[in-house]
C-alpha cells in the first residue's frame, strides 16, 4: 500500500503539488516511485524554462524504463532539486520529501483540476 | 491475466517469491525479485539463477542430420565432437535472421539439439520443416517437455558441483556440455547469456523445480529477465528483436565470426558474401554518451547538425560500469571507433562517441 499525504493535490499522472502562495512545489507520488522501481536518473528542466499543464517537463528513469513527468500546472520553473542529480534514489526513499521542481504558476485556477488525497487514493492502487 | 500466455514450470515458485511478473515472448515471466540492480550485481560478484524454461528445444536426428543442420545454420557443425556447442544463426536467403541459436552436438550418432529463442519457437519449427525436403531427418519440437535453469556468476561452478553432487561439472569447458544421469536425462551445459562463467541446465519440469529449490537453499540469488537483459547487454551480446531481426544481417550486427563463409553452402550465404564484398549501409555499434541521461531503444542517433544517422537498439545506465551506453544501428560511414555521435533523448541532445560493443570484460571459463 503506497503512502498518500493529506493536504497535497494530485494529478492522474501521479504528480503531487504543494501550494505555497503562487509557487507550486511538484514531485511524484509514492505510488509512482514504487511502480518505477529503482530510479537511476531524473531528467529535469532548467530554471526559467516554461512548463505547460499536461505536457511533459522531464522524466524519471529506472534501470528498465523511462516514465515522463507531466506538469500539473503551467508556469515558469523557479527552482529545480539539484540533489536529485547525484542522488536520484532520494525519490525512492521519500517521494514526498524530495520534490523535483518549483513552478511560479501562471494560472492558479488550474489547481481546480487536480485531485485531493481521498480522490487520488482511488486511482493509486 | 492475458489470454494465451504460457506459464513455465517454475511459475508458482516465482509468485511465491514475490517476483514482479510480466508477459515476455508469449510467457508470463519474472522480471525481477529483489530489484534489477541487486540481481545484476549478484551475478557479477557471486551467483544468480534464471528461469529460462521458456527457451525452445528442437531435436534433429537422422542420417542427413549433419548435412541438414549445416544447411540451415551459419556456423560449421561438420565433424564436431559430441558434447560441443556452437553459437550461430539461421538466415533467410536475404541474409536477414530467422533466429540466433545454440547447436548442441549430441552423444547419440546423427543427433543435434537446437536451442532457440522463446519468441521464435513456432516460426523456427515451421522454418526447419520447410527446409527439410530432400534431407532424411526427423525434426522434433520438444520445447514443452524441457525446463531450464541458468546458473551464472563467479561462484556458479562451486554451487553447481555442490547441488548436483557431481564434481565432473567443474571439468566442463566453455561451450561444451555433458549428460548427467539422475534417473532421467539432464543436460549440463557450460554456457550463458551474462558475460560471466556459468551453466545452463536442462531437465524435466519436475527436476527443474527440485533444482530451483536446491539452488535457493544453497544461497543462489533468483534473477529475473530485467537483469538478464542488463547483463547480456554489458557483455556485448545481441538480443533477437533488438540487435537481430529479419531486417538485420549478421554482417551488419558484427557477428560474421559465427558465419562460416568457407562452407560450400548454407541458406543466406550468398547475401553475406555480397555484403562482405560490397560493405553494408548500416552497422551495429556501441555508443557512450557523456551524461547520466539514458539512451533507450528507438531514440534517434544524429550528427552535430541534427542529421539522423541511426537508431538506438538497446541502452542502459550500465550497472557494472556506471556509464550511459547503448547499441545502435548507424550508417556505416559513422561506425568507426571514436566517431562523435549525438543521441536525442526527449527534448535534449547528448554528445557521445562510438565505443566497443563489448562494454564489460567477460569472465568466461576457457
Amino acid at each position: 500500500m503506497s503512502k498518500i499525504i493529506e493536504g497535497l493535490l494530485y494529478s492522474d499522472s501521479h504528480e503531487w503539488v504543494k501550494v505555497d502562495g503562487d509557487i507550486a512545489v511538484i514531485g511524484v507520488s509514492d505510488f509512482a516511485q514504487a511502480e518505477m522501481g529503482d530510479i537511476t536518473y531524473v531528467d529535469m528542466p532548467e530554471v526559467d524554462d516554461e512548463v505547460t499543464k499536461g505536457e511533459d517537463f522531464g522524466a524519471l528513469e529506472s534501470v528498465k524504463a523511462s516514465s515522463e513527468l507531466y506538469a500539473p500546472v503551467s508556469g515558469v520553473v523557479v527552482e529545480v532539486n539539484d540533489a536529485l542529480e547525484d542522488a536520484p534514489e532520494l525519490v525512492n526513499e521519500d517521494a514526498f520529501a524530495n520534490w523535483i521542481i518549483k513552478v511560479r504558476m501562471s494560472d492558479e485556477s488550474e489547481l481546480d483540476d487536480l485531485m485531493d488525497a481521498a480522490a487520488y487514493a482511488e486511482i493509486a492502487k | 491475466m492475458e489470454d494465451n500466455l504460457k506459464l513455465t514450470c517454475l511459475y508458482d515458485k516465482h509468485v511465491a517469491l514475490g517476483a514482479k511478473m510480466s508477459p515476455f515472448a508469449g510467457f508470463m515471466m519474472p522480471i525481477q525479485y529483489s530489484g534489477i540492480a541487486d540481481e545484476h550485481i549478484a551475478v557479477r560478484t557471486r551467483v544468480g539463477m534464471f528461469d529460462v524454461s521458456h527457451m525452445g528445444e528442437i531435436f534433429i536426428s537422422g542420417p542427413d542430420a549433419e548435412r541438414y543442420v549445416n544447411h540451415i545454420f551459419t556456423n560449421d557443425v561438420r565433424g564436431i565432437a559430441p558434447g560441443t556447442i556452437l553459437y550461430g544463426m539461421m538466415l533467410y536467403p536475404t541474409g536477414g535472421v530467422v533466429d540466433d541459436l545454440l547447436v548442441y552436438k549430441e552423444f547419440a550418432p546423427d543427433s543435434f539439439l537446437l536451442v532457440v529463442n522463446a519468441s521464435n519457437i513456432d516460426k523456427d519449427y515451421e522454418w526447419m520443416l520447410a527446409q527439410a525436403p530432400g534431407y532424411d531427418v526427423r525434426i522434433d519440437n520438444r520445447s514443452e517437455e524441457w525446463g531450464q535453469i541458468a546458473v551464472q556468476g563467479p561462484e556458479a561452478e562451486k554451487v553447481v558441483v555442490e547441488v548436483l553432487g557431481w564434481p565432473g561439472a567443474a571439468d566442463l569447458a566453455f561451450y561444451t556440455f555433458a549428460d548427467f544421469e539422475c534417473g532421467e536425462r539432464m543436460i549440463v551445459s557450460r554456457t550463458g547469456y551474462t558475460g560471466e562463467d556459468g551453466f545452463e541446465i536442462y531437465a524435466s519440469p519436475e527436476m527443474v523445480n527440485r533444482l530451483w529449490d536446491d539452488f535457493l537453499k544453497a544461497g543462489v540469488t533468483p534473477c529475473g529477465l530485467g537483469c538478464r537483459d542488463t547483463l547480456r547487454f554489458e557483455a556485448g551480446l545481441p538480443l533477437y528483436g533488438d540487435e537481430l531481426s529479419a531486417d538485420i544481417t549478421p554482417v551488419e550486427a558484427g557477428l560474421s565470426m559465427f558465419c562460416k563463409l568457407d562452407k560450400d553452402e548454407f541458406i543466406g550465404k550468398d547475401a553475406l558474401v555480397r555484403q562482405k564484398a560490397e560493405g553494408t549501409e548500416k552497422k551495429l555499434v556501441g555508443i557512450e554518451i557523456f551524461d547520466k541521461a539514458i539512451p533507450r531503444a528507438g531514440y534517434p542517433v544524429e550528427l552535430e547538425d541534427g542529421t539522423p544517422v541511426g537508431v538506438v537498439t538497446t541502452g542502459y545506465r550500465s550497472i557494472s560500469l556506471d556509464r550511459s551506453i547503448c547499441f545502435a544501428l548507424v550508417d556505416s560511414a559513422y561506425s568507426k571507433l571514436g566517431t562523435p555521435l549525438w543521441i536525442r533523448i526527449r527534448k535534449k541532445v547528448f554528445p557521445g562517441k562510438v565505443v566497443k560493443k563489448r562494454f564489460y570484460q567477460t569472465n568466461y571459463k576457457k
